[in-house]
């Protein structure tokens, strides 16, 4: 992984070997004596769709908290372009190029979509038209709407404009916590293929999911959280289809609907 | 200056009636914010309700004590269902609203010079303890040693204050540990989760609320046993005393009002009491008597905001219980 | 389609909206519910079958939470009718509805956070002496009762893997399950509806999968179930029955089958790639190729040194 490759496709990064965020044996908890990470090494290199999944209790949300400096971190470290970040507070985090989406709360409802746009740029105001560009050629709904109050759009519609909140910064990786939570499964979809979109533009993605199918689907490589450590970890293709990932945390729901689909010749 | 005397009379408000009283009365708010999440703020109104509720019949209509207990109990009871049924069903804030103003109301009433005949008016009642001293067991004599030397009415008083300081605190201990207390307890972090499990949220509510007001009554009655009613003393300080006891010792503990009520009752006779000795002493020359008795109400004051931010599960509470964003 | 009429053996007469069932516990007529100008549920009719497991599903804003809401007595409807096993539910408070059986969880969880997960458990129990404020003095009345209801909770738990949680706060669960334990809770009363908004919201799939042979065997115990869900390979599993609900109305009802591949169903709510593998839509990612291109060439070159 030593080689400096560079794509000429518009807006790819260049791909070097240093990887962009990556935590060592991380361990931190809520709860004084109560660890919910336990040691979690996760790496995600420029330009990666990283996701993370894992049963309930896992620590998926604990680990973006974590690196978001939202968590105490008990030991280990968290590095961000090879700078040590662990335990910084989330407004130098933004400063240095981490842009966080939480899974509630994550629109100023009384604002108008513009207005929390402007929120997002908030230490940078200055580059204000072209962030602006950048995120309305993604989701051009953002330029149409912009007057709209957050408050009265629907779930799925809030949470595009919370990425696009947290990429007005122009960040190095965009950490994601469940992003389809509660939505319905077109705009799940939807909420997929926008992730997907982002990450073509050149952002690194860290995405935690419930919804593991979808999101193996969609990303890069991937790891598996069980009980704070990070169990497994391969590319989205081979967790889907390694029969231990399936037993263990994705079920085989999907398969047997589609095998009985089969069976009746629907 | 004389540290002894100083010490002395701080260490004998330890049991006095009066911190009897509070205690009670802290158990009372106790039972309402600690478990049931009622936010109470007339405490000092079921006081006074309870006081009167004592003294106007033994002195009007010569009720005997057990009977004037009893009445005190069941004023105290429809005031709860007073400040209860409207309020109940609406969020917590708006008891809060209705308790302060009703403590004053009752303040109010119970000073108008209309119905002096009956209360006393602002001057308020005395001589009602005949009977009550009259069931004295002890025989006269001086009792105790040291700071906690008594005569027997004395004694008595504080037999009495304290043992139903015990009852209330047993009482509040079996019911908290019970399913009862359960249901209770998850009223506070939860109405809905507990409606839809079938219980009726309404009921139990006002059961807590006339439970701590009882409490609230019984201590207005041994706060004035003593001595005298006067209803200047029923005012908000009253109450804002008995949050910041409890809140020392602890919310949601049995150990937390009465350990408060000592300690407050101790803290404010001492710095009473160094307050006047450096004065008389000339050590501290630039406020008077009546200041120093000012001043040591705003270190009541400061001391009540380092406890919040500091230390906010008092002596007694849980430390955990209050790492969750509630 | 033709005009020929679809039948099933749980309805009576033609299946659509609103149709009428064999075996109806719940059945609502005219329950309407607006919010300053926005009609949040306008349902004519709908009947929902027993001891059979019915989906409720729909966008959100729908309505469906709304719905729960209205007949459950959580909130007052503008205008409607409803019964449950054939008695008048409207205008029933909330606690007496439960106490009836018909038992609901939330959509965003209620759990008790500052009393510990069998706390939790045994709230939901009904028939507690204790609870009652004079009775709760003497334990000797309740004791044996508790007994037996610890031993109910400490079984359900297990099966929704949080026994080890038990002395724990609620509160230092994860959203999952929290989920998970406002289920059990819920289950605690042996409820004869059960409705369960949005249950596996949060929930790892392949716990997911193991409770829904649980659910299954609410079914067989005699309980109905009436849930919302978003998660359609569930739905598929498991319900007898799905109702669509949209824009405060119930749209469309049937088999699990005939709904989802109903035209109208796939654009407002499924979404035309439901039954797609999205990594064949988006292909691959250019950045990675590059490097997996790269490794390649590197390693051919080893390989020929």
């Amino acid at each position: 992984m030593s080689e400096a490759v560079s794509t000429t496709a518009g807006t790819a990064p260049t791909m070097t070997g240093e990887p962009v965020l990556y935590s060592t044996d991380l361990v931190a908890g809520y709860i004084p004596g109560v660890n919910i990470l336990n040691g979690c090494n996760i790496t995600a290199y420029p330009g990666e769709l990283i996701g993370i999944i894992g049963p309930n209790g896992a620590g998926k949300s604990t680990f973006l908290k974590a690196v978001f400096g939202q968590v105490n971190i008990r030991s280990g470290t968290i590095h961000l372009k090879g700078d040590d970040i662990t335990g910084l507070k989330a407004d130098k985090l933004v400063t240095k190029g981490v842009g966080m989406v939480p899974q509630n709360n994550n629109v100023f409802p009384t604002l108008s979509i513009e207005e929390n746009l402007e929120m997002g740029l908030f230490q940078r105001p200055k580059v204000w038209a072209e962030r602006f560009e950048f995120v309305t050629m993604l989701f051009p709904e953002l330029a149409s709407r912009r007057k709209q109050r957050a408050g009265s759009l629907s779930g799925g519609e809030r949470q595009m404009v919370a990425m696009a909140r947290a990429l007005m910064m122009d960040p190095s990786v965009l950490l994601l916590d469940e992003p389809s939570a509660g939505l319905s499964p077109v705009r799940q979809d939807e909420t997929f293929l926008r992730v997907h979109q982002i990450n073509r533009a050149g952002v690194s993605v860290i995405m935690v999911e419930q919804n593991a199918r979808r999101c193996l689907q969609i990303c890069d490589r991937a790891y598996v959280l069980d009980q704070g450590k990070d169990a497994y970890t391969g590319t989205g293709r081979e967790l889907l289809k390694d029969p231990k990932v399936t037993e263990l945390y994705l079920g085989t729901l999907a398969a047997d609907v589609d095998a009985d689909k089969k069976a009746r010749g629907a | 200056m004389d540290w002894g005397q100083i010490l002395n009379t701080a260490a004998g408000e330890l049991l006095s009636p009066v911190t009897a009283a509070y205690a009670l009365a802290a158990i009372g708010i106790g039972v309402h914010f600690g478990y049931a999440g009622l936010l109470n703020f007339g405490q000092a109104g079921f006081m006074a309700i309870g006081a009167y509720g004592f003294v106007v019949p033994t002195l009007l209509f010569d009720f005997p004590v057990w009977a004037a207990f009893l009445t005190s109990i069941a004023a105290s009871v429809l005031f709860a269902f007073l400040l209860g049924i409207p309020t109940l069903r609406l969020r917590a804030d708006y008891l809060a609203i209705v308790t302060i103003a009703s403590a004053e109301i009752v303040r109010y009433i119970v000073s108008t010079t209309g119905l002096t005949d009956v209360t006393g008016g602002a001057a308020g009642l005395s001589g009602f303890n005949g009977g009550f001293n009259a069931l004295n067991p002890f025989a006269d004599g001086i009792y105790g040693f040291g700071p906690w030397t008594y005569t027997e009415n004395q004694l008595w008083i504080r037999v009495v204050g304290w043992s139903l300081v015990a009852i209330a605190s047993v009482l509040v201990f079996l019911l908290m540990r019970s399913p009862w207390g359960r249901v209770v307890k998850g009223i506070r972090e939860d109405e809905d989760a507990v409606r839809s499990l079938g219980k009726n949220v309404y009921a139990y509510k006002m059961q807590a609320l006339v439970l701590g007001g009882v409490f609230g009554s019984l201590a207005g009655v041994i706060y004035v046993l003593p001595r005298a009613v006067q209803p200047a003393n029923y005012g908000t300080t009253l109450t804002f005393f008995i949050w910041t006891m409890l809140l020392l010792g602890g919310a949601a503990t049995i150990w937390g009002p009465i350990v408060g009520a000592m300690i407050f009752a101790a803290l404010l006779t001492l710095s009473d009491g160094i307050l006047r000795g450096l004065i008389s002493a000339d050590i501290v020359t630039f406020i008077s008597g009546t200041q120093a008795g000012q001043i040591r109400f705003m270190i009541i004051g400061v001391v009540l905001m380092l406890l919040v931010i500091f230390r906010p599960q008092g002596i007694f509470g849980n430390k955990k219980e209050l790492s969750f964003n509630v | 389609m033709s005009d020929t009429i679809v039948t099933h053996p749980l309805v009576d007469g033609a299946v659509g909206p609103g149709c009428k069932k064999v075996d109806p516990i719940v059945v609502a007529d005219g329950v309407t519910r607006t919010f300053g100008g926005l009609t949040a549920v306008d349902v004519a009719h709908v009947e929902i079958p027993r001891h059979a497991i019915t989906a409720l599903i729909g966008p959100n804003g729908a309505g469906k939470t709304t719905f729960f809401n209205l007949l459950t007595g959580f909130d007052k409807p503008n205008t409607g009718e409803w019964s449950f096993e054939g008695h008048s539910l409207a205008r029933v408070p909330a606690f007496r509805v439960a106490r009836k059986g018909m038992v609901r969880t939330f959509q965003l969880t209620k759990s008790l956070g500052r009393l510990s997960v069998l706390q939790n458990m045994l709230l939901g129990a009904t028939k507690q002496p204790g609870e009652n404020a004079f009775t709760a003095l003497i334990k000797p009345l309740w004791s044996k009762r508790e007994q037996a209801i610890t031993s109910k909770a400490e079984e359900l738990l297990a099966r929704f893997k949080l026994l080890e949680k038990s002395e724990d706060y609620a509160a230092s669960l994860s959203g999952g399950q929290r989920k998970l334990l406002e289920m059990a809770r819920a289950l605690m009363s042996d409820p004869v509806l059960i409705m369960l908004d949005e249950p596996m919201a949060g929930v790892n799939p392949a716990l997911t999968q193991s409770l829904l042979g649980h659910i299954k065997q609410l079914k067989a115990e005699g309980m109905s179930v009436l849930f919302v869900e978003h998660d359609m390979h569930m739905v598929r599993h498991i319900s007898d029955w799905v109702i669509v609900m949209a824009e405060g109305k119930v749209v469309a009802e049937g088999p699990p089958d005939q709904v989802m591949n109903d035209p109208a169903v796939i654009d407002a709510y499924l979404g035309a790639h439901h039954d797609s593998d999205l990594g064949d839509m988006t292909g691959v990612n250019p950045v990675i190729e590059a490097k997996e291109r790269a490794a390649e060439h590197a390693a051919k070159k080893e390989g020929a040194i």
